[in-house]
């Protein structure tokens, strides 16, 4: 089943009179269960296609399908609500809440997906704990390291049981051991059936996915399925 | 309890839990000045004429009076009006008064001519000194001098007003007696009795009604003016706590009493123009406050503005991870009414705890009233709500400016 599947997509920034095409007539199909690398130097695009793909932003034009569903008609809000049901993200740069715990943190797109508090809480610790944070549960963002952190953010991304987990550059602001081990996290959710799409500058991560998609100015020059 | 509250409600805890707690105490401390600024400054200006109300009432009129009707110098069957007023059980105390005019004089003795008489003319009072101190507690106006005891004959109290040295505005209409003090000799006129009497004591009080007056004990004064049948001219009655004047007055209308005299509650006995005054001031307090609320919300807009775009990025990231635009706006109202609940709270602990017993035991010293501060609780509550209220959208309306921003603008930080 196709999971994602790109045609003709464009992305146009305007800056005045200045337009800048980002991503140029892509066409591009995710299937489930697969773990997808985008690869590409800086500027390629690479991000800008994960953006679109995860609803986080409106493409200039082409079409978006999710599990078959045209999303370009879908108002914000029906993406907001069709990113807690379906997707999961986890950025480069944790994106945490200052204010909550790790905890708090987990818990609450549990929360808005219905469920009370003490329901919540008890699955963004059991999440916390599959990322081995189950000591860190009380910790703010600031007291936790950058690897933490990161765990923090997956465990956020996966405790919803989203259908595609997006990764923007997760390894990119962490030292070696830390990425490490947040890629072989990645690999145990993956064994268990969770798709991923994934953007990274590492080649060494990107050998652990099953493809590699290569984006340059804007455009796929290669899309290959790696030997694991 | 749907969802967006529930949670809204959980993020807005959070955040104010984490926030600076000087932020927090300072916006705090805005809403509690706006909250007092709400209730206070119109208060006070009611309480400036309301503090003259109560003050007619206590020291004067009390909580019902009977006077004379229209054309008549005194009540007809005074003694028996007496004895049914004061045989209602609500009634606590009671002083009845003998009025006359007349004028007082002074300097006649040294007088070359007539017309060089320093005279003064006054509403005269007959009281029984027990009965009306115990009614109004007049003697704690006495500023010089003694207060009279029933027998005293040939002394009198002059109320302030008719002494230049008390009232230095000295007009054509109103004249004032120079050079006079306890323990001088005056002589005063009731139709074509004159009398010299003794000054033994100076009355003064911002009720003026008191200040005017010239005060004999009943007995001299019905002697003077020959009321043997022992009408009076005024009426004053006390109540028992919780006793209804209306009702009361109802009462007496009901026995008869209408016929020979007119019956007031204390407030229909208030000059008009107080009334006027009071709602004329109340209005001027709102106009205030209502200066104060604008600001108060603005003050909020701003704090809530500049939280929401410092935040910018982290309700990018909630509305990212699916959570959405009203559970966010949601939580920017809960911490809203947060603060205008705990600012309404604190300025009802400064208002009832502090402030409204406090000038109530010390009224401000205005020059015609002692001022309280009048704060009722029905129109409290009612500010309070508008306070909620205004504060709830001015704290809305930034946080949806915000939160309706492209969501990957707002994670990213891009304008």
């Amino acid at each position: 089943m196709n999971l994602i599947e790109v045609k003709n997509l464009t992305k146009t920034f305007t800056d005045g009179d200045k337009e800048t095409r980002v991503l140029k007539n892509i066409d591009f199909v995710a299937k489930e269960g697969e773990w997808i690398a985008i690869m590409g130097r800086s500027g390629a695009g690479k991000s800008t296609l994960m953006y679109q793909m995860s609803l986080l932003d409106d493409p200039t034009s082409g079409e978006i399908h999710l599990f078959g569903k045209d999303v370009h008609n879908m108002s914000a809000d029906e993406k907001t609500d069709f990113r807690l049901s379906e997707l999961g993200y986890v950025f480069q740069d944790y994106a945490l809440l200052p204010d909550l715990t790790a905890l708090e943190n987990v818990a609450v797109p549990l929360m808005m997906k219905g469920k009370y508090k003490s329901e919540a809480y008890l699955e963004a610790k059991a999440a916390l704990e599959r990322v081995g944070l189950g000591h860190r549960l009380g910790n703010l963002p600031s007291q936790l390291s950058g690897g933490e952190q990161q765990r923090t953010s997956i465990a956020r991304a996966l405790a919803h049981k989203p259908k595609i987990l997006f990764a923007d550059e997760p390894t990119a602001n962490l030292d070696n051991e830390s990425s490490r081990s947040i890629m072989k996290l990645f690999q145990e959710v993956h064994k268990q059936g969770q798709s991923i799409i994934m953007v990274t500058h590492e080649e060494e991560y990107s050998r652990l996915c099953g493809r590699i998609v290569h984006l340059d100015d804007g455009k796929i020059i290669s899309d290959h399925v790696t030997k694991r | 309890m749907p969802q967006f509250i529930r949670l809204g409600f959980f993020l807005a805890i959070r955040q104010v839990r984490r926030a600076s707690k000087w932020t927090t105490g300072l916006i705090i401390f805005v809403m509690t000045l706006t909250f007092l600024n709400l209730v206070v400054v119109s208060g006070i200006l009611v309480g400036l004429i309301q503090g003259a109300v109560e003050a007619n009432k206590q020291y004067y009129t009390s909580d019902i009076i009977v006077s004379t009707l229209e054309k008549k110098n005194y009540i007809e069957q005074s003694p028996r009006i007496i004895d049914i007023i004061r045989a209602m059980p609500e009634v606590s105390a009671l002083s009845a008064r003998y009025l006359s005019s007349g004028r007082v004089e002074a300097g006649y003795k040294t007088a070359a001519k007539e017309e060089d008489i320093d005279s003064a003319g006054a509403p005269f009072v007959g009281i029984d000194p027990v009965a009306e101190d115990n009614l109004t507690g007049i003697s704690d106006f006495v500023i010089d001098g003694e207060f009279l005891e029933p027998n005293d004959y040939d002394e009198i109290l002059l109320g302030s007003y008719l002494l230049t040295e008390y009232f230095p505005v000295e007009t054509a209409s109103f004249p004032t007696l120079d050079n006079i003090g306890v323990g001088d000799k005056v002589r005063i006129t009731i139709g074509d009795i004159q009398r010299e009497m003794t000054v033994k004591g100076i009355v003064r009080s911002k009720v003026d009604e008191l200040s005017y007056r010239v005060y004999f004990t009943e007995n001299q004064l019905r002697e003077l003016i020959g009321r043997d049948d022992y009408n009076v001219g005024e009426i004053s009655a006390r109540l028992v706590p919780g006793s209804d004047p209306v009702a009361f007055k109802e009462a007496l209308l009901r026995a008869g009493i209408g016929e020979y005299a007119r019956v007031q509650t204390f407030e229909d006995a208030q000059p008009k123009f107080l009334q006027d005054i009071k709602d004329t001031f109340a209005l001027l307090g709102n106009m205030i406050s209502s200066v104060g609320l604008v600001v108060a919300s603005i003050t909020i807009f701003i704090v809530i503005f500049i939280n929401a775009i410092t935040r910018r990025k982290f309700i990018g990231i909630l509305k990212g991870i699916g959570v959405s635009g009203r559970t966010i706006e949601a939580s920017y109202v809960f911490q809203s009414f947060f603060y205008a609940a705990c600012g309404s709270f604190i300025g009802l602990l400064i208002l009832y705890g502090f402030l409204e017993p406090f000038i109530s035991a010390h009224p401000i010293n205005f020059p015609f009233s002692d001022g309280i501060l009048v704060a009722p609780v029905d129109s409290t509550v009612i500010k309070i709500l508008i306070l909620v209220v205004t504060t709830i959208i001015a704290g809305y309306i930034p946080a949806r400016m915000i939160v309706r921003r492209n969501t990957l603008d707002s994670i990213l930080g891009r304008n």
